[in-house]
């Protein structure tokens, strides 16, 4: 995914797609009988086969997640034992009348924000020390962001459990350098706290170049002469930054803050991969919740309740994200 | 914010002397950035005793290949490695070949509708790929695609096809509608229009929109985990058969973990440049 915002966010201000409703007509009246003609059927037969497959891969699963999430659907039916019952909202009562479920959806809703709320602040601070630092020193900083960017999740997290070992890793063994520090041996994943703030540094650690890179593409944009005149007329340095920068800011900094928040309430394999495929109770979060219900209590129509909860929580900031990614691009 | 400190004003020796502070800022956040990576090849070249030395070099003293060596007797490498290129390459030819249909269409024709499309495009790449997992396996098992690669690859797409045609939508965009009038008033088609004049700049965008889908498809863990069998893994999952009851062979599976990323950190630098450069590349020369 990322991949896309990164373009849409590097050049916004590139692609502007004039003026649509020329789009189908030929110069020239001849054409123009022809466009308005073929202007329906020829884009909608350059669309069918892509609605087509996500109409297979994403439509269904996506009507199968709502239906399923009012049926009883276990063991049995998964097997075709028994056929599968519609019970209303008995699913979301449950769910709902869960107290666990409510720490989890706390935990979550605390995991992501904290999440979200370093990865901007790092990247933002970041993204405004590169360009006060040397060219080589710029060079390096992308190059080890590019790099820790580019690395697989899973081999990401294998490395982070690496450094973070109890016995051998080399977190414990750095921390125990310095002076009345005694760190050998401890285990961060005993608690619960402890082990997602580690999970949450390497979150943050995963998040933190797309957002930096993202940011000095926008930095580039900002007008030297304004932060000077802002700066004659006696702004300090937040003064700059905080009514100039960020106002020409504003747009990519509301993107990436609704796609962090995306990412960060999805976080799974980080969680899951870390705690070796069975995350204890303190560890979970909505989505490895879900996941439990469902693979391991066998439960799926549970699990799809608590997916289908989790993405209308996720619903309004998915509006937001949309309706800035609509403006950037001017798709209207 | 308090990075800002450097007053502008100053005068040029003073600011020569700020620039020092900011660089050993700036090595100190290149340090802690790269450390995991740094760390992850430091031990993949070590010898696993020094691995676990209760007193960790942080510097390399002796260098080895022995890691690797054990990391490929590791369960099934060059076969999960096989699996991984199939489903990643097929994904993508199958993104790019009908993305860049309806990415044309949904950027050079305006029809009723496309406002829906485009939003609907868009929102389904907000669902979060976890969410979907249940209803997925459920659709797989009636298929009878259970523990098969095609059945993988029919998954890929739920978020391969949306990215790819939002992305190339971009592209197309870019290159100016100007150029394909102009080859038609000089008598082409649309179609050999588009063939002659759009694709040949849309190219560059087309392989890094392609490399980036590959990337995307070969890193995917979780599909993976739950759609394929023990004997069908792919290259994501293969990394956890370093851990078992006995104990976890660390020094090996950053042998494994640098095998994994190497190739995929650098293919990803290539595009990182080519994503910028594709697209304004060449796009009206006089």
């Amino acid at each position: 995914m990322s991949a896309a915002e990164t373009t849409t966010a590097k050049v916004p201000p590139a692609r502007r797609d004039p003026l649509p409703g020329a789009g189908s007509g030929r110069p020239g009246e001849p054409g123009k009988k022809r466009g308005t003609g073929g202007g329906a059927a020829v884009p909608w037969a350059l669309l069918a086969p892509c609605l087509l497959v996500l109409a297979l891969v994403l439509g269904y699963p996506l009507v199968r997640l709502v239906t399923l999430s009012f049926q009883k659907f276990g063991q049995p039916q998964l097997w075709g034992f028994k056929a599968a019952e519609s019970v209303g909202f008995d699913n979301f009562t449950t769910v709902l009348g869960d107290a666990e479920f409510w720490q989890v959806v706390v935990r979550t809703v605390l995991f992501a924000a904290t999440a979200v709320v370093l990865t901007m602040v790092i990247g933002m601070l970041i993204a405004l020390l590169l360009q006060r630092v040397s060219g080589w020193v710029k060079t390096l900083i992308n190059i080890a962001l590019v790099a820790s960017w580019g690395m697989p999740i899973v081999v990401a997290i294998t490395v982070f459990k690496w450094m973070f070992d109890s016995d051998f890793g080399v977190l414990n063994w750095l921390l125990s350098q310095l002076p009345g520090v005694e760190m050998h041996g401890h285990n961060w994943f005993t608690d619960g706290t402890q082990g997602l703030a580690v999970i949450m540094l390497l979150v943050v650690w995963g998040a933190v170049p797309f957002v930096v890179i993202t940011l000095s593409a926008g930095l580039t944009q900002v007008p030297k002469e304004l932060e000077e005149a802002a700066r004659l007329d006696g702004a300090g340095s937040w003064g700059v930054f905080r009514h100039v920068t960020m106002p020409i800011l504003k747009p990519v900094v509301v993107m990436l803050a609704t796609l962090s928040v995306i990412w960060d309430m999805g976080v799974f394999p980080q969680v899951f991969v870390m705690r070796g495929g069975h995350p204890e109770a303190e560890f979970q979060l909505l989505t490895t919740y879900s996941y439990e219900k469902a693979f391991v209590v066998n439960d799926y129509s549970q699990g799809s309740a608590i997916a289908l909860l989790t993405v209308i929580l996720l619903l309004g900031v998915i509006a937001v994200y949309m309706r800035q990614m609509l403006k950037i691009g001017e798709v209207e | 914010m308090a990075a800002s400190t450097a007053a502008a004003p100053a005068a040029r020796p003073a600011r020569k002397k700020n620039k020092l502070g900011w660089n050993l800022l700036g090595l100190l956040v290149f340090v802690t950035a790269g450390f995991p990576v740094y760390w992850m090849l430091n031990t993949a070249f070590k010898p696993a005793k020094d691995a676990i030395d209760p007193d960790p070099h942080l510097f390399p003293t002796n260098f080895t290949l022995d890691n690797f060596k054990r990391a490929l007797q590791i369960g099934d490498f060059w076969g999960s490695i096989g699996r991984s290129l199939t489903v990643s390459l097929v994904v993508v030819l199958i993104g790019i070949a009908v993305g860049l249909l309806a990415a044309l269409a949904i950027s050079r024709f305006a029809f009723r509708g496309r406002k829906i499309v485009i939003v609907g495009i868009l929102a389904v790449q907000m669902v979060p790929l976890v969410a979907m997992i249940i209803p997925v396996f459920l659709l797989l098992n009636d298929l009878g695609q259970y523990d098969k690669l095609s059945g993988l690859i029919i998954t890929y797409l739920t978020f391969i096809l949306p990215f790819t045609v939002w992305t190339l939508r971009g592209f197309i965009v870019n290159v100016p509608k100007e150029l394909e009038e102009a080859a038609m008033v000089d008598g082409c088609s649309r179609t050999g229009a588009f063939i002659r004049v759009v694709f040949p700049l849309l190219a560059p965008g087309m392989v890094a929109t392609s490399v980036y889908g590959f990337i995307q498809a070969w890193n995917e863990y979780l599909y993976a985990l739950m759609l394929m069998s023990q004997n069908h893994q792919t290259a994501t999952v293969w990394l956890s058969n370093f851990t078992t009851q006995h104990g976890t062979e660390y020094a090996p599976m950053m042998a494994g973990s640098t095998m994994m990323a190497v190739p995929i950190v650098i293919l990803f630098l290539l595009v990182q440049r080519k994503m910028a450069a594709g697209l304004t590349a060449g796009a009206v020369k006089g």
